[in-house]
């Protein structure tokens, strides 16, 4: 018997076979070479992006001199890392000094050959999907490239020969390893309802449903903060905290390698954005029925450009979570990972199952209004429950609001305390 | 795997042999601890690989992301907390005879294999050629994987968790002993 997600997905049945042989291999080192010079350029230009973004929450006018608008600064600046002196330190281990900045690099580049970025094209020699390597395990892929990018950060922390390099090092490898297990446990989920892990079958099972963050709400949360987390960025950059570690694990790095690790960082942002995207803002799904076969050429125009702005658009909240939050202890950091993110992932891996393996008892068809709904139903319940019941104004209250009673007795009673111990002293 | 493997095919499965034997050489002769993991690393990346060329994608993902991803990351982890930084100044722990006595079993294993490809391999070990390749587009990659050990090895499946939970158990009995309770 045919499992029902797989009925569903020959929806979306293509009207031309895919291209074969010699067309196969040229459309992919286009693609290929097209993925990588606009992600480049994209990595380029976030770092004006995050100068004038901060400038604008600071009110302030930012990086404004070279070019229109200070639109040149990218390319001043990568000019001025090649020109500059790079260092050695003379205890360092040369070749894994030098090896480091790239391994923090590549992992980012090499997710991108599996995210689908716009819908398939339809061209005078087949369908060509618009994906560089649709691999059938795709989500796997992503888990162990990803889980791959910490040895860069280790290696430089270690080979720099350096106290303070190797803490920032050792943090990040126990930060990244700890926010992994939390990352891959929230996007079960997600891979539950899409019945694969192919990414193109996440995708799809999201056109042609909702996108999974109306129905798994949560475990986009949980994804969002692990991804923070791996990316070492605000609030969890503990691992190059410059007040306690002078730059964590690049403080040895000069000229182009710090730059390097300084890509590698923007590189790694769009990668997470473009798998939230992915994963649960419908990838390139345009909202409503219409980017469905049969595939034009404007449809992919269409497509791709969404994907980019979706993409782009959590580029720009992790800036702006960067220059509004402070920074985590390590104690809070390791409570969040492990007993928060953790346990919740777990168990709401443990809900959905139960409430997918209900509905198909019940003979709801995947995909059909009704199941849809009742995923909506539960999901804002649990969100409700989560936010209101449990967390009672803990995190989701805001900087400005009242303080709520229970709070308010704690600091009178320290208050008097501490005036009685000033008292006896004296 | 094709049936007839073309020459593209050929080339990269002896390619990544080769680096796998290689980094594997290199990697039991460093002295430097951290230098050897990374040589390690070289040898998973290039096993998976191979796995992928035969067909066995889950695999070849499961064996980045568990060793090089997971392992070799707490592995790392300790080296760097025992602080191994001087590999000149690291006694070689291994004696000569324990050395010739490692060479001697690593040839016995070596012919051991070439004995194995020599001969005909029996019935139940064998798939017909492209079987993999058929399931993988008929199911996806991790259904083939997924419904046997769901339902026929199911019960196997969940005492291997039981072990795992043990060896947690144990390790936080062994963390939470304090120096003084010896």
């Amino acid at each position: 018997m045919m499992p029902p997600v797989h009925a569903l997905l020959q929806i979306a049945t293509p009207q031309l076979p895919p291209p074969s042989g010699a067309v196969y291999l040229i459309a992919t080192v286009i693609k290929m070479v097209v993925v990588f010079s606009l992600y480049m350029v994209t990595v380029a230009l976030l770092t004006l992006a995050e100068r004038k973004i901060s400038a604008w929450i600071q009110d302030r006018l930012g990086p404004n001199r070279v070019g229109p608008g200070g639109l040149l600064q990218p390319a001043a600046d990568g000019l001025k890392n090649i020109m500059k002196e790079e260092t050695y330190p003379s205890a360092a281990n040369l070749p894994l000094f030098v090896l480091a900045p790239a391994m923090s690099f590549v992992p980012a580049l090499l997710t991108w050959c599996v995210i689908p970025f716009a819908s398939p094209l339809p061209t005078p020699w087949g369908l060509i999907d618009m994906v560089v390597a649709p691999l059938p395990v795709g989500y796997l892929f992503i888990l162990a490239v990803s889980s791959l990018g910490v040895y860069g950060i280790v290696l430089a922390g270690w080979s720099s020969n350096n106290k303070y390099a190797l803490l920032g090092g050792l943090r990040s490898s126990a930060q990244m390893v700890s926010y992994e297990i939390a990352m891959g446990m929230s996007t079960i989920p997600v891979l539950l309802l899409a019945g694969n892990v192919a990414l193109g079958d996440i995708v799809r099972q999201q056109a042609n449903g909702m996108w999974n963050v109306l129905g798994l709400t949560v475990a986009f949360l949980v994804f969002l903060i692990s991804a923070f987390a791996e990316t070492n960025r605000l609030p969890f950059d503990l691992p190059e905290a410059e007040s306690e570690l002078v730059a964590g694990y690049h403080a040895e790095y000069s000229a182009m390698k710090f730059s390097m690790f300084f890509i590698a960082e923007y590189a790694n942002m769009v990668t997470a954005s473009a798998l939230m995207v992915t994963l649960f803002f419908g990838g390139w799904d345009i909202p409503g029925h219409w980017d469905v076969a049969p595939w034009t050429v404007w449809k992919t125009v269409a497509t791709g450009a969404f994907f980019a702005f979706k993409t782009l658009f959590f580029v720009f909240f992790y800036m702006w979570i960067r220059w509004t939050l402070p920074r985590f202890r390590y104690d809070q950091l390791m409570a969040l990972g492990w007993k928060l993110l953790l346990p919740l992932s777990l168990g709401y891996i443990v809900v959905i199952a139960s409430a997918i393996l209900g509905l198909d008892a019940a003979g709801v068809a995947r995909g059909s209004w009704a199941f849809g709904g009742a995923l909506l139903g539960l999901n804002v319940v649990i969100v409700a429950v989560l936010l209101f019941l449990i967390d009672r104004g803990r995190l989701i209250s805001p900087a400005y609001s009242r303080l709520d009673q229970r709070n308010v007795e704690k600091l009178r009673a320290l208050a008097a305390r501490s005036a009685l111990m000033t008292e006896g002293r004296n | 795997m094709p049936d007839v493997p073309s020459l593209f095919y050929t080339f990269h499965f002896y390619l990544f042999g080769l680096v796998a034997m290689a980094s594997a050489v290199v990697f039991v002769t460093r002295r430097s601890p951290v230098s050897a993991a990374m040589w390690l690393v070289v040898v998973m990346f290039s096993l998976a690989a191979l796995y992928v060329m035969l067909d066995a994608q889950f695999i070849g993902v499961i064996q980045v992301l568990v060793y090089a991803g997971a392992i070799m990351v707490v592995f790392l982890f300790v080296i760097m907390l025992l602080n191994l930084g001087h590999p000149a100044e690291l006694a070689d722990a291994r004696g000569l005879w324990w050395k010739l006595a490692a060479g001697a079993v690593g040839l016995g294993l070596v012919a051991e294999l070439f004995t194995l490809v020599r001969g005909a391999t029996a019935a139940p070990y064998t798939l017909p050629a492209g079987y993999a390749a058929q399931q993988v587009a008929a199911e996806g990659a991790i259904a083939p994987v997924a419904g046997p050990l769901f339902h026929e090895y199911l019960l196997a499946f969940e005492v291997t968790s039981v072990v795992l939970l043990a060896a947690i158990v144990g390790a936080v009995v062994l963390g939470k002993r304090r120096a003084d309770a010896r």
